[in-house]
């Protein structure tokens, strides 16, 4: 195994689940519920250093129990090594810890994560839709269940009645 | 009812007098002076700033004044792709510009939503703003967008002024 | 600068030298909000911001971003792999060909290609012509932006015939789609290899023509120097790259820490500034025009004279069209190829380029069979709008065009 995902492991023996490396990229997968700590303890330590944040995504897999996953990528500019943190979430509870306050790039990450996916971040300062209008009726694009060409926002066109000037 | 003849001096027995409708005048000073909204939305709006810069000097067609505010503009180019989110505002700008207006629907996306058939792209923005011309293309040339000016420019100089037009096709 | 506590506290406490000012009512202040955007001619597009002020000061700004959302990410879930390749140019539609190369080189991770070496230097040179070409873009339009009108026919003078190359290259000047998976579609002609080289030994002195304008300028200086400063460690936490983060000090440059194409055979430096202000970061594009120039000069002088343009991978690259019309198996492959797309493995991957925003990066997740399970586009200049808050607190009203402008902001990667 991959001597960064050792030490995740010897750090947080139950909220570490899987290490997975392919194309020479480096994913653990960690149980939600320790991902704020694993996320400190990420940014603190001296060994591991990551203070670049690269992306937060999410994937959905709706044959899967838990059916959300979210997915953090980090880069170390010291160190110079890279890891992906994922974690998974049931559909009926589909609430995460918010890294912000630890990284403050995650604020809009997650909040485009909450936009197309619906996944909720517990302790976000300010978590509202950012590339979809607040009042958004259809639910969230990218899950697999939506539709590419939308349920039929794309073409109603209230305004037009408004007689706006 | 002849063309607009400028040009002749007074030496040569010209007394400084034309003869042409006011029509014609009328529309003649208006498609020589369509001032654009900067209104860029996407890909095409670079095109459209290299039209205005210094290879292609939009200017020479009358139409290099961009205003950035509706209320003195002639012309709105809408380049680009046309969101729903944005299609409010696109409206509303329209129906702040005074007439007479023209509308230019500059490229694919603007046309009809190009290769972006998703959930947030209007199919088109003559669904919900009446188009004079559009620009193929994607993104359109420069010299395509001059081609969609001077077609527009044909078309104000048929246009009757001071006989009673029906209304405008409300959308 | 001053705090804004501090500056506050001198305009409305009343001063103990002069108690006649005591008997002044007490002002009553208010915050003002002002919308800008999303139809403004300097947001680059269709950004829209709303600001809290305070008297010309910005005490709270909340970006409202998605008025280009096209669903991207969701219309790769649709296509093939090679479909998806258009779609890239329209992301960030100044710099089309390095998007195509920052998603092909993803690709082509997830593939485990490899790449023959005339592509890489070909696709290299045409990276740093993209680069040339953003930068010009942007020095232009910022300095439009702040109010030198001049560099910027200037750099579009330049432009253009940069944009001429790409037109005899591909056939378009802005929607390029000239890089493949696994390689380059075509390969440089003989005329526009001579261009390249005129126009090595024409650039460098314009670019000193730029610099003349701007540097003893002293509205550009004053509007510049100082304004929008941000500090190493936020700039990091923040996730910024590119110019925007080498401002603040941190060489972070993907073409140096994970080297890729034809780069590590070039020697080139990564300048990196000092103050974390926009004059450094506006200092750092001009240096790299010239280091983009070097690092053309070096592939044109290395690059192999001829050989492979594409990779030889018949599952995945299409085969030459002269084979596609002689040859059966040949057809019956670029049939598959164009109907199906190609098989990838299972897996995921992430693969981060530096674009000449900052680091663009493709995180690619596949469950085998031809079209992406999940595409994200990691993008520059969305997660540089998360940063624009905290870089604009305090700053004067008209400055909030200058952060736009000091992030390159494109709004089609922004909103993807």
């Amino acid at each position: 195994m991959h001597p960064l995902a050792e030490k995740i492991q010897a750090t947080f023996p139950e909220g570490f689940l899987e290490a997975v490396e392919w194309r020479g990229d480096l994913a653990v997968i960690v149980k939600r519920e320790h991902l704020h700590a694993m996320g400190r303890f990420l940014y603190d330590d001296p060994a591991m250093a990551f203070d670049y944040i690269v992306h937060v995504s999410s994937v959905d897999w709706p044959d899967d129990p838990e059916r959300f996953e979210v997915v953090y990528e980090f880069y170390s500019i010291r160190n110079r090594h890279r890891i992906r943190v994922k974690t998974r979430v049931p559909e009926h509870d589909c609430v995460v810890d918010s890294l912000m306050d630890i990284w403050k790039g995650a604020d809009f990450m997650e909040r485009e994560v909450f936009d197309m996916m619906g996944i909720r971040f517990r302790n976000h300062r300010d978590l509202r839709r950012i590339l979809m209008p607040d009042d958004y009726p259809e639910g969230y694009p990218l899950r697999k269940d939506f539709p590419v060409q939308g349920k039929g926002w794309r073409d109603t066109f209230e305004f037009l009645n408004e007689g706006t000037i | 009812m002849g063309l607009i003849q400028i040009g002749q001096r007074e030496k040569d027995g010209d007394l400084g007098v034309m003869t042409l409708s006011l029509e014609k005048a009328v529309n003649w000073a208006r498609k020589g002076s369509l001032w654009p909204m900067t209104f860029g939305l996407a890909c095409c709006a670079i095109e459209m700033i290299a039209a205005v810069s210094a290879r292609y000097d939009i200017d020479r067609y009358g139409a290099g004044v961009f205003r950035a505010s509706p209320r003195q503009s002639d012309l709105m180019i809408v380049a680009g792709t046309v969101c729903r989110r944005m299609a409010p505002v696109i409206r509303k700008i329209y129906d702040q510009m005074p007439e007479p207006k023209y509308v230019i629907s500059m490229g694919s996306c603007a046309t009809s939503g190009n290769i972006y058939d998703s959930y947030s792209v209007v199919q088109g923005v003559d669904r919900f703003v009446p188009v004079d011309i559009y620009v193929p293309g994607c993104p359109p040339t420069p010299e395509a967008l001059f081609d969609g000016i001077l077609k527009l420019q044909d078309r104000i100089m048929v246009k009757r002024v001071f006989t009673k037009q029906p209304d405008q096709v409300k959308v | 600068m001053a705090s804004l506590e501090d500056q506050r506290s001198t305009i409305y406490k009343v001063d103990p030298e002069h108690p006649e000012t005591e008997s002044l009512p007490t002002l009553r202040t208010e915050e003002l909000l002002l919308n800008m955007g999303p139809q403004h001619p300097s947001t680059h597009g269709v950004l829209k911001v709303i600001l809290e002020l305070e008297g010309e000061r910005i005490v709270k700004s909340t970006p409202v971003l998605g008025f280009l959302h096209r669903g991207v990410e969701k219309l790769a879930e649709d296509g093939t792999y090679q479909q998806f390749i258009p779609h890239t140019d329209r992301l960030d539609y100044v710099c089309a060909m390095y998007n195509n190369y920052a998603y092909c080189r993803a690709v082509e991770k997830l593939m485990d290609m490899a790449i023959p070496e005339r592509a890489e230097y070909l696709r290299t040179i045409v990276a740093e012509v993209q680069r040339i070409i953003g930068h010009l873009f942007w020095l232009g339009t910022q300095a439009l932006d702040i109010g030198a009108m001049t560099v910027f026919f200037y750099t579009f003078r330049d432009r253009e015939i940069l944009l001429d190359w790409f037109d005899e290259l591909c056939g378009a000047r802005l929607t390029t789609s000239w890089y493949r998976i696994g390689g380059v579609e075509r390969d440089f002609t003989p005329s526009l290899e001579a261009k390249i080289r005129q126009f090595l030994d024409y650039f460098p002195p314009k670019i000193d023509e730029y610099v003349v304008f701007l540097e003893k300028n002293r509205i550009w200086l004053a509007r510049t120097r100082g304004v929008a400063v941000i500090t190493a460690e936020d700039a990091l936490s923040f996730g910024l790259s590119g110019p925007t983060l080498r401002g603040s000090g941190v060489d972070y440059d993907l073409r140096k820490y994970e080297s890729y194409g034809a780069y590590p055979k070039c020697e080139f430096s990564v300048p990196v500034g000092k103050n974390g202000d926009t004059y450094d970061r506006y200092w750092i594009r001009v240096e790299e025009m010239r280091e983009s120039i070097k690092i053309v000069q070096q592939c044109m002088d290395q690059m192999p004279k001829e050989g492979a343009i594409l990779a030889d991978v018949p599952s995945v690259t299409l085969p030459p069209k002269d084979r596609v019309f002689t040859n059966l198996e040949s057809m019956i492959q670029q049939f598959k190829l164009f109907s199906q797309g190609f098989d990838a493995p299972a897996g995921e991957v992430y693969c981060g380029t530096e674009a000449h925003k900052g680091e663009l990066g493709f995180y690619i997740v596949s469950t085998g069979g031809g079209k992406p399970y999940r595409l994200k586009i990691r993008a520059p200049s969305f997660i540089h709008m998360g940063a624009f808050d905290e870089m604009a607190r305090g700053y004067m009203i008209a400055d909030a065009v200058t952060i736009f402008g000091t992030y390159d902001i494109v709004m089609g990667e922004c909103d993807r």
